[in-house]
């Protein structure tokens, strides 16, 4: 039933790629795999599929609003659009690909052989697929998916059809999925470290993980409290949400976001990571003021259990309140500035050179401080009454999920191709990737900003003339955008089929296990044998 | 921190095989899951898929940790793999405690929220003629009478029970360290007791409120939050119990080492945090 690892040390030279001594093969192999880097390899692919799936569904909402009027959905398919892109970005497509980069990663970072819990991780990975046919089989029963937007807020929640439970169920799974992996990852690197790897050598990737993973815990389980109420609301005759009752709507708001600003940590701070890791490569410089990385890390963390109100300041509030939400979110621009000025301090006087991971890492400090200013702006209560729910904030959290979580997971999984796969990606049509997805995101999201400060509302399929000439720029952008993924598809694959041979240290730069201890790619099983540390 | 794989061959860490349990596990919860929201919109087939899913996840259950007790009694798992199921259970534990704490944070809200604004003049005016805020209440919509659980009756006879249940379960840690296997059997057989008297009397409880006090569900936020907390604390009450039935019988079985059980301290501290959950219970919505 068990494989042991022996002790008899392979780490460094031993290519058995393929070596998997045992039982089960073809499909079945990657269904009951206990590999971290199987693992890893799924959760990125799934993480694909519902990148493009949700693409799909944001291309659809951008031709609607190509024009003024009604031209191509109703408004109700068209609000379930927005939810169901929205959920499926945050749950499906981002949350996972930092997961399987996490899978992939840590045990390599840390000097360990696996993940902590190998089976458990397993299943982690294999709930998603089935919370995501939850969510997708929504569209198909009578009501259609939930048109509520992918906060999900009560009252209207309680009026849904069947699909608000489909997609009730599906957040259950996906909360159960996060907090087994995250449980695995906090014990992966408390307890997995390679002698002599302290807490303050780790990469800073893992170092960010172990954050999220703790966000993760901490906050996961209150969603699945949220939608619970929500869901004996509708079903049971609980008043949770029912004024008549003694209930209140506006405690689903507290509670989801008491969730939710935690839940955007959790998609940012991998990414912070992740440029950590690219940044001093391509600088051939160690990274700038570590300890402070962390302690800046740590610090958002906390802070972001204080801040969740600001989402909901006109949502009517005592001014004590909204003083205190307004202070405590403005105070979270000190640890994410240390950042941005330890990231360009690392680069300052270093050996630079742009390689594809480079680019996105520097189009990611460049548009995620864009979108941190704008956080600044709607962090103020008294500016946030007129921008609330305008595409001010549309635009705001795209330059924060896209700019900063998306093309952080795009230029990690070039920087780290080689070692996964052994190949290298072409470089040239890399670059090409970068520019078109760094132009095309500008022109969807930047008009955003001038149409939600000239007050269009975000959610709402028809417009006035006024806004045409923005929304026309967006929906041109984004559809750019969304085909240039397409260029990103064929590269890894070409990459993967017949790429040339990578080196074991691709870049000359990096310095973390992976790259220094392992051979490109990456064997089956890795350091068996903790490898020492320096 | 991490240990040195010793000599001769011993594990340096324990990767399980590849095995079918967690996709079972997920075909499981996907069909408990459409079963549950076919029964809820009054569909046909819903108990189906659901019974289906439940017993395919216990039988999931049952042969996973059976797969782990087999590793784990022929000491397959190193003082590094004991380690991690300690950081495992505990961060377990504490996505628990914050599980509870979100609703939790809806009784505060009610009690010094919600109900208080319905209450407030500019509430009277307009919307609820005539509502003052008092607790317990069921909000200005609830118009039959009802009677609040009591405190001191049954639920404080519940705290008696889980907290002496509290102490039997560390009598039976000390005799198994003692290695005193009858003392450990026996109050571990205790602990199961005091567990599943501590249910019954819920049981009764809920049947009392339906019956005599007209206490429902749906009575309002009160009602919402008394049997949402004490159910959900209830459920883990019973698969608190589960589990001290398995560790009796592997205590019956012979399992376990005075060095070396880690799945009897896993069960020990769920108890424990069950027990702390339900004083937080007792405390807010039963007395105060």
């Amino acid at each position: 039933m068990s494989a042991v690892i022996d002790d008899h040390g392979h780490a460094k030279d031993d290519h058995h790629h393929g070596d998997h001594h045992h039982g089960y093969g073809g499909m079945m192999r990657w269904i009951t795999t206990t590999n971290h880097k199987d693992i890893g390899t799924m959760y990125l692919w799934f993480s694909f599929m519902m990148f493009m799936v949700g693409g799909t569904m944001a291309l659809v909402i951008r031709a609607e609003l190509f024009s003024p009027g009604l031209q191509i959905v109703n408004p109700d398919f068209f609000i379930q659009m927005t939810t169901m892109h929205g959920l499926i970005m945050v749950f499906g497509a981002i949350m996972p690909a930092f997961v399987g980069f996490a899978n992939w990663l840590i045990p390599m970072q840390i000097g360990a052989p696996d993940m902590a819990f190998a089976r458990m991780n397993n299943w982690s990975f294999w709930i998603l697929p089935f919370a995501g046919s939850l969510l997708i089989m929504s569209f198909f029963v009578p009501g259609g998916a939930p048109g509520v937007g992918w906060t999900m807020y009560a009252p209207l929640t309680v009026q849904m059809g069947m699909g608000m439970d489909l997609t009730i169920f599906a957040v259950h799974l996906l909360g159960m999925s996060s907090i087994m992996g995250s449980i695995n990852i906090v014990t992966t690197i408390l307890n997995m470290r390679a002698p002599g790897m302290t807490l303050m050598k780790m990469p800073l990737f893992v170092w960010t993980w172990l954050i999220t993973a703790y966000l993760l815990i901490a906050s996961m389980p209150v969603l699945a409290g949220a939608v619970t109420m929500t869901l004996t609301d509708r079903h049971f005759g609980t008043s949770f949400f029912n004024a008549a009752g003694g209930g209140d709507p506006v405690l689903y708001q507290h509670i989801f976001w008491f969730f939710g600003h935690p839940e955007v940590y959790i998609i940012i701070l991998p990414a912070f990571g992740v440029v950590s890791q690219i940044l001093p490569a391509f600088s051939r410089k160690p990274l700038f003021g570590y300890a402070s990385m962390v302690y800046a890390t740590s610090s958002i963390a906390i802070l972001s259990f204080i801040v969740w109100a600001h989402h909901m300041y006109t949502v009517g509030m005592p001014v004590t309140g909204q003083l205190f939400f307004m202070y405590a979110t403005t105070l979270i621009a000190v640890p994410t500035a240390c950042k941005i000025f330890n990231w360009l301090a690392t680069m300052w006087r270093g050996s630079l050179t742009f390689e594809t991971p480079m680019l996105f890492a520097l189009g990611f400090l460049f548009l995620f401080t864009m979108g941190g200013f704008s956080g600044l702006v709607l962090a103020l209560a008294a500016v946030d009454i007129q921008l609330h729910d305008t595409y001010y904030v549309v635009a705001h959290f795209h330059y924060v999920m896209v700019a900063g979580a998306l093309f952080t997971a795009f230029g990690g999984i070039y920087f780290w191709l080689p070692k996964w796969t052994g190949k290298m990606y072409n470089e040239t049509l890399g670059k090409w990737h970068f520019w078109l997805t760094m132009i095309f995101f500008n022109i969807t999201f930047f008009v955003q900003h001038f149409s939600g400060l000239a007050g269009m509302p975000r959610r709402i399929p028809d417009y006035p003339l006024m806004f045409e000439t923005w929304n026309k720029i967006s929906s041109i952008g984004a559809f750019g955008f969304g085909f240039s993924q397409l260029l990103f598809l064929y590269i890894i694959v070409k990459a993967i089929t017949s790429g040339e041979k990578a080196a074991d240290k691709q870049w000359e730069g990096a310095d973390s296990l992976e790259w220094t201890h392992l051979p490109s790619p990456a064997p089956y099983h890795s350091f068996e044998t903790p490898p020492a540390i320096k | 921190m991490s240990q040195h794989p010793t000599a001769q061959g011993t594990p340096a860490y324990f990767i399980p095989q590849p095995m079918p349990w967690p996709i079972m596990g997920s075909v499981a919860l996907f069909c408990m899951a459409l079963g549950a929201v076919f029964v809820f919109n009054g569909m046909s087939g819903g108990w189906v898929s659901l019974a289906f899913g439940f017993v395919l996840l216990l039988y999931m259950m049952f042969r996973w940790f059976g797969d782990v007790i087999r590793e784990s009694e022929t000491h397959m798992y190193s003082k590094q793999v004991d380690l991690s199921f300690r950081w495992g259970m505990s961060w377990f534990i504490f996505s628990e405690v914050m599980f509870f704490a979100g609703f939790f944070g809806a009784l505060f809200w009610f009690r010094v929220v919600s109900v208080p604004d319905l209450g407030s003049l500019l509430h009277n005016e307009i919307l609820w003629p005539g509502f003052t805020s008092h607790w317990p209440s069921a909000g200005p919509g609830f118009s039959e009478k009802f009677s609040p659980m009591g405190a001191w009756g049954l639920p404080a006879l519940n705290t008696f029970l889980l907290l002496s249940s509290g102490a039997t379960i560390t009598v039976a840690h000390w005799a198994l360290k003692e290695n005193k296997r009858g003392l450990l059997n026996l109050f571990m057989f205790f602990t199961v007791a005091l567990g599943v008297i501590f249910l019954v009397c819920q049981v009764i409880e809920y049947g009392h409120g339906y019956a005599d006090l007209n206490l429902k569900l749906t009575t309002g936020v009160y009602g919402s939050t008394f049997y949402m907390l004490t159910g959900f604390h209830g459920f883990h009450v019973t698969l608190g119990a589960i589990m001290l039935a398995v560790i009796l019988a592997r205590c019956l079985a012979g399992h376990f080492k005075p060095d070396q059980h880690f799945a009897f301290e896993a069960v020990a501290w769920y108890w424990h945090f069950v027990d702390v959950v339900w004083l937080g219970l007792f405390i807010f919505v039963y007395w105060l």
